[in-house]
């Protein structure tokens, strides 16, 4: 392992204004200081990190064996988030299931609940409107950049650049008035309804987005001068947290994490759902599988992002949102109002919920954070016999521990934060 | 308003959605003319420990497998050049509270061949073990556990069969079992109980105990910051940069 030593100038020379100017720090190859024989310390500690800490993104709680500062293992301890969504889900009929998925992604709560909808869908052989679909490639990848943002900030701010997460903190609030301006709500979305949406894009929401699309490139261009060669960054992210592309295949880990290993797997590209392979865009994939190429896979991926948001904004064409399917959809307010037949149609779906066919379906999307699996069971019920998630964060995080043993207890943060969880889906 | 589609829905409100679900394959449960080469190629090779075929919701094509094979036909799924099934997408359970079995459900997809493939194994309820697929996809890990944790399903040879979610010390049962009530098996009362009277060692894990003992070391005090005489650990550098 390549040991990157820093050599920081200790004598500052005075700059034009006369203010300090500090010679910028070099990563310089070489081998660090010798090892320290037994004689000092001698055996290990264990040390127990969270749950209550600001560093580990919620409520992980990682318990560390170390010998002076090295990782010897690591075990974290999860469920202290736990709501048992997956059980709760049991109890409700189809459509109420859809406010629980979006608690479980609070960073992108769009994703998840356009992937329920979407495999309650395949489930009942519904194709949604053309409308639909492209609506929901809009708030999908808006989410995808609403995560990654929230990711960048908060990586940079483990490893002690504040700056960064004030840039993207404030991008975010936009992408939070929008979904405020969309759902209603900021955080807790539930936007969508089996066979389409809650509502058709309020009346020039697209033109608040085109807004943000096009001063957003202009902050990411900022963040990338702060970080890309900052040599802080540079030397707490290069080589650190390293997996190659085998392991991370074996570990099942999805998105940003496995494609900085360099393996190519993108749903959106192997496994296309609602048009994607019509959209021109690019997947960034890395080398090194360090958290530097996480780092900039995750980068790019916000340009791509912003990339098929155009597109889609250009296609995005008229029609109805909702499909028309009196299993599924109300009948309008108006008709219900008005005749019998409507309004007991009205209340039958409102009282008895959508009923799916007897069948399952396993469907899964490419969400912020890596593979999201919707695995839907009905036995012809309104309410699921089992619902479960597929969670890119459980999995990914559960590869921690392998990344991190022999690291410094320092890049045990960067690691974790790098790997881009949501306690959240982690806990259900 | 509504269109003519809309109102032919309506008569049929009552029966639910049609059956676009499940659909066995002719011919035993076998469709010798499966369009997907993974279920023809193990039912070739494993012949009756292969049990039926299914394609569900258009296009997922499921093999129910016998339980005392399930380690087999995985490791030759995975390692097989024909199918290379290298990434685990997903392994969960079902019961659909009928209190004889619990389903155990491998999601398989296979990166160089862009392939899905679904691997069930039915387990009696009286027996639940199955072998473990740690050391075949080490993303089953953390899946394992958490099936055990909430089904109750041991997986043999795994190295650290423990709960996940629920609290080393839960004491209510398996709460996705259909037979699990949704607020638990004990009162109110004494859930609270239990948890204000949890000590330090119940939120550790026994190899962690061991190695606590081993190290001759008080455990770190979870609920308290750092624990005794362990310093808090190194906090990123807030507003250092």
């Amino acid at each position: 392992m390549r040991k990157v030593v820093y050599e920081v100038s200790r004598s500052p020379e005075l700059g034009a204004g006369g203010g300090l100017v500090h010679a910028p720090i070099q990563p310089v190859e070489g081998e660090a200081l010798p090892e320290v024989d037994g004689e000092i310390g001698g055996g290990t500690m264990l040390i127990n990190i969270g749950p209550q800490h600001p560093a580990t993104h919620g409520v992980l709680r990682l318990v560390i064996e170390l010998d002076g500062e090295t990782v010897i293992r690591c075990t974290p301890h999860i469920g202290y988030l736990h709501s048992s969504f997956e059980k709760l889900g049991e109890y409700r009929t189809w459509n109420q299931v859809i406010p629980l998925t979006d608690r479980m992604d609070y960073l992108a709560p769009l994703i998840y609940n356009c992937a329920y909808a979407m495999a309650v869908e395949k489930l009942m052989g519904i194709e949604v409107t053309e409308r639909c679909k492209v609506v929901r490639v809009i708030l999908m990848e808006m989410d995808r950049i609403f995560s990654h943002l929230l990711w960048l900030g908060t990586t940079a701010i483990d490893l002690g650049a504040f700056t960064v997460f004030l840039y993207t903190f404030q991008e975010r609030e936009r992408i939070y008035t929008l979904h405020e301006n969309y759902t209603g709500a900021r955080i807790t979305t539930s936007a969508t309804r089996i066979g389409g949406m809650m509502a058709d894009l309020p009346a020039g929401w697209i033109e608040e987005l085109e807004e943000f699309m096009d001063t957003f490139p202009r902050t990411l261009d900022e963040v990338d001068t702060l970080l890309t060669n900052n040599s802080i960054w540079v030397g707490r992210t290069q080589d650190v947290g390293t997996i190659s592309a085998e392991d991370a295949v074996n570990f099942g880990l999805s998105g940003a994490n496995l494609r900085a290993s360099g393996v190519s797997y993108d749903i959106r590209k192997d496994r296309p759902y609602y048009d994607y392979e019509t959209y021109d865009f690019d997947v960034p994939v890395g080398e090194h599988g360090d958290i530097y190429d996480r780092y900039l896979c995750r980068m790019e991926e916000m340009r791509q992002s912003l990339r098929i948001l155009r597109q889609a904004i250009d296609r995005l064409p008229d029609g109805p949102i909702n499909v028309d399917d009196p299993r599924v959809i109300l009948p309008s307010k108006t008709a219900a109002m008005n005749d019998m037949e409507s309004m007991i149609h009205h209340f039958k779906v409102v009282m008895e919920g959508v009923k799916a066919p007897v069948g399952e379906s396993w469907f899964s999307v490419e969400s912020s954070k890596g593979e999201l699996g919707m695995y839907v069971v009905s036995d012809g019920g309104s309410k699921p016999v089992r619902w479960h998630v597929r969670g890119p964060s459980f999995i990914n995080i559960a590869a921690l521990p392998h990344m991190i043993e022999g690291a410094l207890l320092s890049d045990v943060i960067a690691v974790n934060a790098s790997l881009d969880i949501v306690l959240g889906e982690i806990d259900r | 308003m509504t269109s003519d589609r809309f109102e032919e829905g309506l008569e049929g409100l009552d029966q639910g959605a049609p059956r676009s679900g499940a659909r066995a394959a002719p011919g035993g449960g076998w469709d010798a003319h499966s369009d997907h080469p993974s279920v023809t190629a193990l039912r070739g090779k494993f012949g009756e420990a292969a049990l039926r075929h299914e394609i569900v919701a258009g296009d997922e094509h499921i093999v129910y497998v016998d339980p005392e094979h399930v380690f087999d036909i995985l490791s030759w799924l995975k390692d097989d050049p024909e199918q290379s099934y290298d990434f685990l997408q997903d392994l969960t359970a079902i019961d659909y509270g009928d209190g004889q079995r619990i389903q155990v459900v491998y999601q398989l997809y296979s990166i160089p061949h862009n392939r899905q493939l679904r691997i069930k194994a039915d387990l009696p309820i009286a027996d639940l073990e199955l072998d473990s697929v740690y050391h075949l996809w080490r993303a089953s890990d953390w899946l394992e556990r958490e099936v055990y944790d909430m089904f109750g399903v041991v997986f043999r040879g795994h190295p650290d069969m423990r709960r996940i979610l629920m609290p080393y010390n839960y004491a209510e049962g398996h709460p996705l079992r259909k037979d699990f009530p949704l607020r638990g098996r004990f009162t109110r009362a004494e859930q609270t109980r239990r948890a204000l009277s949890m000590k330090t060692e119940d939120h550790y894990s026994p190899q962690e105990l061991e190695w606590a003992k081993r190290l001759g070391q008080p455990l770190p005090n979870v609920m308290e910051e750092g624990g005794p005489g362990v310093p808090n650990p190194a906090m990123p550098g807030v507003g250092g940069a």
